[in-house]
């Protein structure tokens, strides 16, 4: 049996678990803790090693898709989290400006672990006060090439979108990485 | 016993608070990557300031406060050579140049300068000695330090942003494709423009900083400000080697990592 991870990452209380849940044919391993930090007390848990949740693809392969810690302070976790992904989805709240800043930081961090494909998913576009795509891209300073794709975690073909959004990336990376190659061969 | 550390440990605006809420005399000398600074204390209060020799000549802090024209200067500096600060603050008062009052104030808003100046290090050993005497022939303030602590909390916090913005000097910088400003219509400083020369994919910030002589938050600063101005970005360094992360399917030949993919998009698509 093959298995294939990516990586759901973002700030704190992003909806990473949510995004995982929606999709999963499994309960979502989830290994949530209740929060003694005062300014992280949006929610009364969070994820403090890791959830999973599994997609089989056939008999042979599985797709495992892991949520990282959303707190800082457990982020020596994502460096062995990104040990043979696929790519990942840096997950932001829409509606929370105050955590872009930290969504940016994450996306860097995760950028230097691994050369891989990512996309950014803008979630929670179903509520009133969340941010346009294209701001949200401006605020935290992303390129054209990079997509910013919106998202609601609760809904399961928006999820299913980010998550084609990511593969087609993978694919066109596959693509150019290879063509790359065969040109450095000439 | 002397009071030893790094400021990375302990921040130069704890050392203060320490200094001031224990009332300690005494010399606190820092020795950071690219510079060195000296003060004193007598009581908690700052008496004396100066970082890599600056601030240490009266005649120099005179003519930077701009309280000497150069003519002056260069008079006196030829007679002050043989006169320590004491003596040579006691002369133009005699003479009738300047009253005590208006020395000491020049001085203390050098010393001031100097601890700003403090606050931006980041990095460096430091060492407290209460058995050293004042520094010889200086002359000495007496400076409370309760506003440049708050100053210097101040400058803590834009710190702890910075490093949230630019976690690591091990990036390099590259300009922008497209520029979002005009750069005609930038204004840009002295230090921006030397920055500015420096960017290219092979050097680090690191190296930027430790080629202009400064310091951590001062690149930072600098750096972000150039990078809200959407002139330049962040990338990693040409030399350096990306990470060993080992990726999935890697190993396999490609037709066979396209036609996983697909099989993954199919699944995806058909939930």
């Amino acid at each position: 049996m093959q298995t294939v991870k990516i990586v759901v990452t973002g700030p704190f209380n992003a909806g990473k678990t949510q995004f995982i849940k929606t999709v999963s044919e499994i309960d979502v391993v989830s290994t949530d803790k209740k929060i003694t930090s005062d300014q992280e007390r949006v929610k009364n848990t969070t994820t403090v090693a890791m959830d999973f949740g599994r997609i089989t693809i056939d008999e042979n392969l599985v797709l495992y898709l892991f949520g990282t810690p959303g707190q800082r302070r457990f982020d020596f976790m994502w460096e062995i989290l990104s040990e043979g992904m696929l790519g990942f989805i840096v997950l932001v709240d829409s509606t929370r400006p105050e955590t872009f800043h930290e969504a940016r930081s994450i996306l860097e961090t995760f950028k230097a672990f691994a050369p891989t494909p990512y996309v950014v998913a803008a979630n929670k576009q179903d509520l009133e006060d969340a941010w346009d795509v294209e701001d949200l891209r401006i605020a935290l300073r992303l390129g054209d090439d990079v997509k910013v794709v919106p998202c609601v975690a609760t809904d399961k073909e928006s999820v299913k979108k980010v998550l084609l959004e990511l593969l087609y990336s993978i694919l066109e990376y596959l693509e150019k990485s290879d063509r790359g190659r065969t040109k450095s061969q000439e | 016993m002397a009071l030893k550390g790094n400021l990375r440990s302990f921040s130069f605006v704890q050392l203060l608070n320490l200094i001031h809420l224990a009332r300690k005399t005494g010399q606190l000398s820092i020795q950071g990557p690219n510079k060195q600074a000296l003060l004193y204390f007598q009581q908690g209060k700052l008496a004396y300031a100066s970082q890599d020799g600056q601030g240490g000549s009266l005649l120099d802090v005179l003519y930077r406060a701009k309280r000497l024209t150069p003519s002056q200067y260069r008079a006196l500096q030829q007679r002050a050579s043989r006169y320590t600060d004491k003596e040579l603050g006691l002369l133009l008062v005699n003479a009738g140049y300047f009253t005590p009052s208006e020395i000491l104030n020049v001085l203390k808003n050098a010393y001031r300068e100097t601890v700003r100046q403090l606050f931006t290090w980041a990095e460096g050993n430091f060492e407290f000695n209460a058995q050293a005497p004042p520094p010889r022939g200086k002359i000495l303030v007496r400076l409370g330090l309760e506003n440049l602590i708050i100053e210097g909390a101040r400058h803590l916090r834009e710190w702890e942003r910075l490093q949230q913005e630019i976690p690591t000097l091990d990036v390099a910088l590259k300009f922008v494709d497209r520029p979002r400003t005009n750069i005609q219509d930038l204004n840009l400083s002295v230090e921006e423009w030397r920055v500015l020369s420096y960017v290219s994919p092979r050097n680090t910030l690191r190296q930027i900083a430790n080629a202009l002589k400064l310091s951590d938050m001062e690149i930072r600063r600098i750096v972000y400000g150039l990078i809200q101005a959407g002139l330049v970005e962040l990338v990693r360094p040409e030399a350096k080697k990306l990470p060993e992360i080992k990726l999935a399917f890697s190993d396999r030949p490609k037709e066979e990592r396209v036609s996983l993919l697909n099989k993954i998009i199919d699944r995806i698509r058909s939930l």
